[in-house]
């Protein structure tokens, strides 16, 4: 009971820390009253601090107790109970402490505060300081949210918080065009994972009554649970959450935003594209790995696109110039290996050994302090490379790697074309928009002239601008 | 039934009334804007007051204490009841932030004097449940939009087609109901012309063309302010619901489907700000819509709920745009505009509004959205599924506007295109009920949900204690009869 206690304590401070954070930078941007930098860095790493040593006691309580998984319920946000009526809905609040979250929650403290710390140099009298912490702040509210996600609401909630903050920060420099598209194909392609995540949402809603991680998941600790769904209903469910974590990890076929994220401020990158974001798709399917086990079909489509993610992520980092492009796709392969090992290593015959469960988890782990550490890196990478030569008094080697080609000069060009083009995915999605846009605009066009004959006038206001530059362009 | 303690309702439709003899007679128009800052505060005050009054009573309807009004035109003439008793305060703030947050540059072409009769006309029409009365209000509402397209030279053959069309569709169908008032069921001749007159007035496809013409031609508060309340759906509760068969009310949800999605569609490739704001409000509206004729008790919960974010979140961004019109001009969405740097307060609650009326986490629409969506996939899955793509259509849309208006170059102004201290305020007050609904939604759902369930009994879908109607009974009460 009094270890309780200590949970729900320190579960409110793990939460509370970074809304307090987007709260005070929120109302001084709100009420025109920003804060200096010297604060605003304090109080992010002040923040960071304090949910970093409070998950610490939480993992260390856990281990005193002796316990591999801790619910800390917050009750219902909203709830309608009519038993008169049958009616039931409620959205109830409640995070988990397990052998998933708390490392993931480590992790995103751990990272944000180091980061934070380095942006506080990195983004010194840059205009947007203020912007830029603001979204960072809301980011960090979305990882904890979605790390220690007790229910499939509270992880859309967070979900939300990383989408909106990721889109912002990649159109950061938004004084250039550049970015602001990129921006806006990012934030494009969140929505469409958002609405398969709030579909998957609504469908267990339907399934099993709430979204409860418990009801559906079954109440062992991960990742030991048992989904109570049938096979049929796990693999849709499971489709829907894919598609999800398809878009947010950038896995095939959404991975072209992956490149262009690399516009933001380079601390943002590092954290949300090497580290943490990139995998919150990987995180999802970990989280509800009992819906894989009860599907084989499901388990074979997740390693396929993993797969598939690799090897497109492994031959476009071959033939980028930039290092930040190299490292995005560097990092895109790694996502698809651990997604494939999500989807493999259930699809392993008898009784594997427990340790497999943790492999993904220990790979996303790993990945993500060694790209974040490449990422913020990267700005110096022509200044380490100089001191390199400096210290050995002489250019470093720039001989490419060679051998004995066995794939014939076609073969190669259309290898090279494929990796160039990042798999034609973006062409593939580009021209289903183009499709799209065209459609639409028929049926504008023949609204446009429904009017004009309703009204009697030729031309509105409206029309009196260029129409052929509209704004979907960008999509594109 | 139960009385209010004071004449909130009387009172809150004849100040705003009291205001337009006032104001109209004002030459200056800084006097004018003034004086109608004080009648529409005063019409809030007193809507608010009636809200707070009717919670304390417990009941599903009450009436003013002393009715003056009553005693000149008959009895029962205006009540509150669980569902208008949130709308009155909300259509009375919505009037006095547009007055609030008008600048010096728009007073002259912002009239307020009618601003404040078309107020009284609509705060009588969302207390008004007599079908005769209520129509004839509807119909007054109509004018003030025609008259102000008129003063402008404007074209008006759009909206006088599509809102003579609602008119003679309300009276036809009602007339219909009033010959049948002795029958239990009624025919399609009463049922079809009111649904048609609510697709009419709400602007579901194929009738939506006069919404993007009016904020095409009037003046963009006015048009706000006329589409903003959900006017239609009001009608469509009061008039539809209580005698629509299932199917009937089913057709007239997969039309508000097929719109809430085409119109989110449509919003993407919008080059004029006015035209895409219009197109993002159909398709806000008829999601609405949809979850009024789903009738479960969720999927009508969200629906309510939805209403009135709706109404805060997309008035609170209309407002936005209005703001950047008033400095800014006409604004083409086919460059950008870089304005970030000189309205950074009005790009935050741009985006925020924005974001609450698709029902982002946090905001007041995404309890309403999620019960929306909850209730239409219990009823029919398909409707859940479609819900969510017109929602996530919104969404990038939205943003797109967003980095249209305030991204992408640097603009170059002379002076200072900040934020005044009214249009602050208005903003402020926006983004604080916007927030607070979404970080604290159990008392406006509770409060919709007990709405939702009234509308249901009076429907015969649910049993009451006074009246026990069984699901058969139901049924045959809404089966329809030609």
């Amino acid at each position: 009971m009094a270890s309780q206690s200590i949970f729900y304590g320190l579960a409110l401070i793990v939460v509370g820390a970074p809304m307090l954070l987007v709260a005070v930078l929120g109302i001084s941007s709100l009420v025109d009253r920003r804060l200096n930098e010297d604060t605003i860095s304090r109080s992010m790493l002040a923040t960071t601090w304090i949910g970093l040593v409070a998950s610490l006691a939480i993992l260390a309580v856990m281990l005193v107790v002796d316990t591999r998984r801790v619910a800390v319920p917050f009750g219902n946000w909203v709830a309608i109970a009519d038993s008169q009526h049958h009616v039931h809905y409620h959205m109830f609040l409640k995070v988990e402490f397990d052998r998933l979250s708390i490392p993931f929650l480590i992790l995103s403290f751990l990272l944000c505060g180091t980061i934070g710390s380095f942006a506080g140099k990195y983004m010194h009298r840059e205009p947007g300081f203020n912007r830029f912490y603001m979204l960072y702040a809301i980011f960090l509210l979305g990882m904890v949210t979605t790390s220690i996600a007790g229910t499939i609401e509270t992880l859309f909630t967070g979900w939300e918080l990383v989408g909106l903050s990721s889109a912002l920060l990649v159109a950061f420099f938004h004084e250039r065009p550049a970015p602001v598209r990129n921006g806006l194909r990012v934030w494009t392609v969140y929505r469409i994972s958002d609405a398969a995540l709030l579909m998957a949402a609504v469908a267990l809603h339907h399934l099993k009554g709430e979204g409860n991680f418990d009801v559906f998941l079954g109440d062992a600790p991960w990742p030991e649970g048992h989904t109570l769904l049938t096979s049929s209903q796990a693999f849709w469910v499971g489709m829907l959450l894919l598609a999800a974590a398809a878009g947010k990890s950038a896995l095939v076929p959404f991975s072209g935003w992956l490149p262009r994220a690399m516009e933001g401020p380079t601390p943002s990158s590092a954290v949300f594209y090497g580290a943490l974001s990139v995998h919150l798709g990987a995180f999802l399917l970990l989280r509800v790995s009992p819906l894989l086990e009860a599907s084989p079909a499901l388990c074979i489509v997740v390693l396929l696109i993993g797969l598939a993610t690799a090897l497109v992520g492994t031959l476009s980092a071959r033939v980028q110039t930039d290092i930040k492009s190299a490292l995005s796709f560097a990092s895109l392969t790694q996502v698809g290996i651990i997604v494939a090992e999500i989807g493999g290593l259930r699809l392993l015959p008898g009784h594997s050994p427990e340790w497999v469960s943790y492999v993904p988890l220990v790979h996303i782990l790993g990945h993500g302090c060694l790209r974040t550490l490449q990422f913020v890196r990267a700005p110096s990478l022509l200044l380490d490379y100089k001191e390199l030569e400096n210290a050995i008094g002489g250019r470093l080697s720039t001989a490419q790697a060679s051998g004995p080609r066995r794939l014939s000069d076609g073969l190669w060009l259309w290898l090279y074309r494929f990796a160039f083009d990042r798999g034609y995915l973006d062409v593939l999605l580009d021209r289903c928009a183009a499709a799209v846009r065209s459609a639409l605009r028929r049926c504008d066009a023949w609204e446009h002239r429904w009017i004009s004959f309703l009204s009697g006038e030729e031309l509105r206001r409206s029309e009196q601008v260029d129409h052929m530059a509209a704004p979907i362009e960008e999509l594109t | 039934m139960s009385q209010l303690h004071f004449s909130w309702l009387e009172l809150g439709i004849l100040i705003p009334l009291a205001g337009w003899l006032v104001v109209g007679r004002l030459r200056d128009a800084v006097v004018a804007r003034h004086w109608c800052l004080v009648f529409t505060g005063a019409a809030l005050v007193c809507t608010f007051a009636e809200w707070q009054d009717f919670q304390t009573l417990k009941t599903f309807e009450a009436e003013d204490r002393w009715q003056p009004l009553a005693q000149l035109f008959g009895p029962d003439l205006f009540v509150v009841d669980e569902l208008s008793a949130p709308l009155l305060p909300h259509v009375a703030l919505l009037f006095f932030l547009t007055t609030l947050a008008t600048l010096r540059t728009k007073i002259r072409r912002f009239s307020f004097s009618w601003t404040l009769l078309s107020e009284a006309i609509l705060l009588a029409t969302f207390s008004c449940k007599e079908p005769w009365l209520l129509i004839a209000l509807l119909a007054l509402g109509t004018l003030r939009p025609y008259w102000e397209l008129r003063a402008r030279g404007k074209p008006t053959r759009v909206y006088t087609l599509h809102m003579g069309l609602y008119v003679a569709l309300l009276v036809f169908g009602q007339a219909f109901v009033s010959l049948e008032d002795d029958q239990r069921v009624h025919t399609l001749w009463a049922i079809v012309p009111l649904m048609a007159a609510v697709l009419v007035r709400s602007g579901i496809v194929p009738f939506h063309c006069w919404v993007t013409e009016l904020f095409e031609h009037a003046t963009f508060g006015t048009a706000l302010l006329y589409v903003a309340p959900l006017t239609g759906a009001y009608a469509a509760m009061r008039l539809v619901l209580p005698i629509a068969p299932d199917w009937v009310l089913r057709g007239l949800g997969l039309i508000s489907l097929v719109t809430a999605v085409y119109a989110a569609a449509l919003t993407l490739i919008q080059t004029d700000a006015r035209r895409f704001f219009a197109l993002l409000f159909l398709s806000h509206s008829a999601l609405v819509l949809v979850g009024l004729e789903i009738v479960t008790p969720i999927g009508l919960t969200g629906a309510l709920c939805l209403w009135l974010s709706v109404g805060l979140s997309l008035g609170g961004f209309g407002l936005m745009l209005r703001a950047l019109e008033s400095r800014h001009g006409r604004i083409s969405l086919v460059e950008f505009q870089g304005l970030y740097e000189h309205m950074p307060i009005l790009a935050i609650c741009f985006i925020i509004t924005g974001l609450a009326s698709v029902g982002f986490p946090g905001t007041s629409g995404f309890i309403g959205t999620e019960l929306l969506v909850d209730g239409a996939v219990a009823a029919y899955p398909y409707t859940g599924v479609a819900v969510v793509i017109a929602a996530a259509l919104n969404g990038i849309a939205l943003v797109q506007t967003y980095f249209r208006l305030f991204t992408g170059t640097q603009y170059a102004s002379m002076i200072s295109l900040r934020l005044g201290g009214r249009e602050r305020a208005a903003v402020l007050t926006l983004m604080a009920l916007i927030l607070l609904g979404g970080l604290a939604p159990q008392f406006s759902v509770s409060g919709r949900y007990h709405a939702a369930l009234a509308l249901l009994k009076q429907r015969g879908v649910l049993s009451n204690n006074t009246e026990h109607v069984s699901a058969s009974e139901a049924e045959s009460l809404v089966s329809p009869e030609m």
